[in-house]
């Protein structure tokens, strides 16, 4: 090598560089990180209040932004209640730790994070193989108490094990789905066709 | 009495087992033998890996294979975190490893290592142990403090997460006051800074939030700013340093080649952290920041797979470890393709709609962190057992050199075969499940009933099986090599 390096092959030039990008880089991802938290806050536009379950929650594809975004109806009660925004937050926290306690990502996946051995459930709540709405809170509740009796494969011969859920942890599993199928996930799952959406 | 008779019978095998091995620690300096322990519960961890792995790979052929008893959420958990512990025991036994030659001194503090070594590995042992004959447990904190925080890749409890912290710190205090009692040097000084980022960033995965948007925002800064940056740029150290002791590279050049890549590493690196924030419900500006930074982070393994190629030809090959040198190309090429070929494919938002959540980030998963981390890890062993032996020479043309060999070859066949095998499963689902089905339940399992799909999963079981059989010669040669060999390995001297 020559005695005589030019600026951009030398040691200290490129030392200052990855100093300097490091730290720009850094320094926009903690700016991004605070708006992007900020955003998402519960009860925003991104993220809804927990009080949501309260509401019929869809997911409609919208032709202009090219896709699907939640829509927040009318009353749609859980369970039979009307849950005040502090009982939804305890009803959907149990379910949100439940779902961790059963590790049910190592299976299933959460805003599509996770394996995949078992289908996504973000937008577990709105799936048309819930039959109707109006059994729907019902089946759910039934298949997380007794998985294996109350089995669909759909041919597939794998099967969710008894992970011995409570009835109370299972209405907490069901309230945390419909809150998070209300989560504004830019789109993702693409081209999903709800439990609501009419037969073409 | 039985338990006596047991444990006797065990200290024999155990003392068989020593003699067969004749390694001798004598040889290696009070650093370096606690680096060996470090590799040596890294190896076993391996096995754990892919044992729990192709059993987890099984359930997708048979699901009904120990049903209930050890159910595919289990194995699936064991598999990848005893390959996060495996490859983070394998990086703490690299920088311990090079810590008293990179400083010219003795350890400080090693006393305090030693007892962390020990702490870390009965924490992971019993961590493991609560996953398989505990699993899960009820809804509530206990449960995320004492047997499972459900989080994939960080699912060890809290209170194991405080430990690992307390390790890492340890570990930090030995290589920042060894440093500091010793010499500084370029790589001294990436290392550090690198540790303190690792360190931290752990620390933004220790807290539960209901909040899902904001939970997966900060457990991505763990796994991506691990994965993805830190644990990269601490490869690029430890590269570095084996370049330096493998064929004699200037360290001036090293020194230049690690501030490039730790700039390109970081510069794509900490914003390509947005390719996890498109569909979490984060704004929609993420997709166009992480799309772009994710899609330059190849560039700088490119520019490692050149640093390597050309080190090494420049040298005409000549090296002191052929083997080690043979796992050091295997990972400049693995981490390229791996991380940087398998990582782009799918990371724009237009293409990772359809692709995320599907067996294509399995197959970019397989192919990465093999390429990436397991083969500078496998180089190490190789070096360390070299010196183990008494710095003998260690050759392609040793005998039994063909055991390295094709360990080498299966290994990199196994995971070559099962991410091919996976990438099929991936496009197959994106297609089916994705793009035609709409993502419902059904057509998930309208892509999972796809004869395509399964036959995939049997390739993948296949090829799971090469790379066991890859791993289990490896073991073998690992405590054979260079045992019968007397002479010494030729001296590299770096200018």
């Amino acid at each position: 090598m020559n005695e005589k390096n030019p600026l951009w092959a030398s040691e200290s030039f490129w030392k200052k560089v990855a100093i300097w990008v490091t730290a720009g880089a850094f320094l926009l991802l903690v700016i991004l990180t605070f708006d992007s938290l900020s955003q998402t806050q519960i009860g925003g536009q991104r993220v809804q209040s927990y009080s949501v379950i309260n509401k019929k929650i869809d997911y409609v594809y919208q032709p202009d932004l090219h896709k699907s975004v939640p829509v927040i109806g009318e009353t749609e009660l859980l369970f039979g209640q009307e849950f005040s925004e502090e009982e939804a937050q305890k009803l959907v926290t149990l379910g949100k730790k439940t779902t961790q306690a059963k590790n049910c990502m190592n299976c299933h996946t959460l805003l599509g994070n996770g394996a995949y051995f078992a289908p996504d459930l973000t937008k577990a709540w709105l799936d048309k193989e819930w039959l109707s709405t109006d059994l729907r809170e019902n089946l759910m509740v039934q298949f997380l108490l007794d998985p294996e009796k109350n089995a669909r494969t759909f041919g597939s011969d794998r099967k969710m094990p008894n992970l011995h859920i409570t009835p109370e942890e299972a209405k907490g599993v069901v309230a945390f789905l419909k809150w998070m199928s209300s989560i504004d996930t830019n789109g993702f799952p693409y081209h999903f066709k709800t439990i609501n959406a009419k037969e073409e | 009495m039985k338990v006596n008779k047991l444990c006797s019978i065990a200290n024999d095998k155990l003392d068989f087992f020593v003699t067969w091995t004749a390694l001798d620690r004598t040889n290696l300096s009070d650093g370096r033998k606690l680096a060996v322990n470090y590799f040596i519960v890294a190896v076993i961890l391996f096995f754990a890996q892919l044992l729990f792995g192709i059993i987890a790979a099984t359930q997708f052929i048979f699901p009904h294979f120990l049903y209930s008893w050890l159910d595919f959420s289990v194995n699936r958990m064991v598999h990848i975190n005893a390959m996060v512990v495996w490859m983070l025991y394998g990086f703490i036994g690299c920088i311990y490893w090079l810590l008293e030659d990179e400083s010219q001194t003795d350890i400080v503090g090693l006393a305090f290592g030693k007892i962390a070594f020990w702490v870390l590995t009965i924490a992971v042992t019993i961590v493991v142990l609560v996953y398989l004959f505990i699993q899960i447990g009820a809804g509530n904190d206990t449960t995320l403090w004492l047997i499972n925080e459900g989080r994939e890749y960080i699912e060890a409890p809290r209170w194991a997460d405080i430990g690992i912290v307390a390790v890492v710190l340890t570990f930090f205090y030995n290589v920042v006051a060894t440093f500091s009692k010793g010499k500084w040097s370029g790589i001294a000084g990436v290392l550090t800074l690198d540790l303190v980022a690792l360190a931290g960033l752990y620390v933004a995965g220790m807290f539960y939030m209901t909040n899902i948007t904001h939970e997966q925002f900060w457990w991505w800064w763990v796994i991506h700013l691990w994965v993805e940056a830190t644990w990269e740029v601490l490869v690029g150290v430890i590269m570095a340093w084996s370049l330096m002791k493998l064929l004699g590279v200037k360290r001036k050049i090293v020194t230049t080649w690690l501030y490039i890549e730790v700039a390109l590493m970081f510069g794509s690196g900490i914003l390509g952290l947005g390719h996890h924030y498109f569909w979490i419900g984060t704004p929609e500006y993420w997709l166009t920041i992480g799309g772009f930074f994710s899609a330059l982070e190849p560039i700088p393994l490119v520019a490692m797979v050149v640093h390597a190629v050309y080190d090494s030809g420049s040298h005409a090959f000549k090296n002191g470890n052929h083997p080690a040198l043979a796992w050091v190309i295997a990972h400049a090429f693995g981490n390229f393709f791996g991380a940087g070929v398998w990582g782009f494919m799918h990371t724009l938002p237009q293409i990772n709609l359809y692709t995320h959540g599907t067996q294509w980030s399995a197959s970019h998963g397989h192919l990465a962190f093999f390429g990436a981390y397991a083969t500078i890890n496998i180089a190490f062993f190789y070096l360390a057992i070299q010196h183990w032996r008494g710095n003998v020479w260690m050759s392609g043309g040793n005998a039994h050199a063909w055991r390295w060999k094709w360990a080498l070859g299966l290994l990199n066949v196994g995971v070559v075969g099962m991410t091919i095998a996976l990438l099929i499963a991936g496009y197959e689902q994106s297609f089916i499940e994705r793009a035609v089905e709409g993502s419902t339940w059904s057509g998930y399992f309208a892509a999972q009933n796809h004869p395509s799909f399964q036959s995939a999963m049997i390739w993948r079981w296949f090829f799971g099986a090469v790379t066991f059989a890859g791993l289990l010669l490896l073991i073998w040669d690992l405590l054979t090599i260079g045992k019968d060999e007397t002479r010494k390995a030729i001296v590299i001297v770096s200018e």
